[in-house]
């Protein structure tokens, strides 16, 4: 049970749920959280990576802190967003925001 | 045992996620994440990363279920959770996902993966510093630089004028 394949298809399976969320919702915080999903399953891969590839240092583990910071990054800038769209079209309904169509 | 354990921690994540992206209040999908993102860090644990856990909990669920709680909250009408977190497009959508899985779990199956000497590791905590400080220093202080911006941008963006 505790090996490569597994984790893999976990994170295989949380990317894939991710993606739905993504393209299915219409609140733009909702697909944030299937964002949010996606880079958890990136995050995963990395580490079952460092764990199983034989290495004896940890750079995935390095890599998956930076995405956690891009993660926190991209959270905060998207909800400054998400706000600001609320106060202008008074929704948060991502087929609402269509200011630039002309 | 572990292995229970294992299939316990794995079934919890795939469950709570499939409610986040299923739910119809968003409230529910925010607490939803929220045990997603906790037995994530159980993951964590299991593949010996424990700095990665503790930091997993302290900023996903710290920080950033927070600020999407909050976001909730402050945008949509709690009253009329239906309409808030409605979706559409569900075929298409579903159709995309379960292709994308299954392309990925064709490559997972049919890939000979390099695996090497699976060990047990000490903690990791002193070693990710030094790699952090020395190897990736330059990668370090771009990304604390572009929090600090993107921190500052979002503070700007949302502020009342």
């Amino acid at each position: 049970m505790d090996s490569l394949q597994s984790y893999l298809v976990i994170a295989a399976i949380l990317f894939s749920i991710g993606i739905y969320g993504v393209i299915t919702r219409k609140n733009a915080i909702a697909i944030l959280m299937g964002i949010e999903l996606i880079l958890n399953s990136a995050n995963i891969n990395f580490i079952a990576f460092n764990r199983f590839g034989g290495m004896e240092n940890l750079d995935g583990h390095v890599f998956s802190i930076f995405v956690i910071v891009l993660a926190a990054a991209e959270a905060a800038v998207a909800l400054a967003i998400v706000i600001n769209l609320f106060k202008n079209i008074g929704s948060v309904d991502v087929d609402d925001a269509d200011l630039l169509k002309g | 045992m572990a292995d229970n354990l294992f299939i316990l921690i794995a079934a919890l994540v795939i469950a709570s996620a499939f409610w986040v992206v299923f739910s119809p209040n968003l409230i529910h999908s925010a607490v939803s994440l929220l045990f997603t993102l906790f037995s994530t860090a159980g993951l964590y644990i299991f593949l010996y990363a424990d700095f990665i856990a503790a930091t997993q909990v302290v900023i996903y669920v710290g920080g950033i279920l927070v600020l999407i709680i909050f976001g909730v909250m402050l945008t949509s009408k709690i009253e009329t959770p239906s309409i808030a977190a409605s979706s559409k497009n569900q075929f298409i959508g579903g159709m995309g996902a379960f292709a994308i899985f299954v392309i990925q779990a064709g490559i997972i199956f049919n890939t000979q993966w390099n695996i090497g000497d699976v060990q047990s590791r000490d903690a990791t905590v002193a070693n990710i510093g030094k790699l952090i400080l020395n190897e990736y220093l330059l990668p370090f202080e771009i990304v604390s630089i572009l929090l600090l911006a993107a921190l500052m941008g979002s503070a700007l963006l949302s502020r009342r004028t």
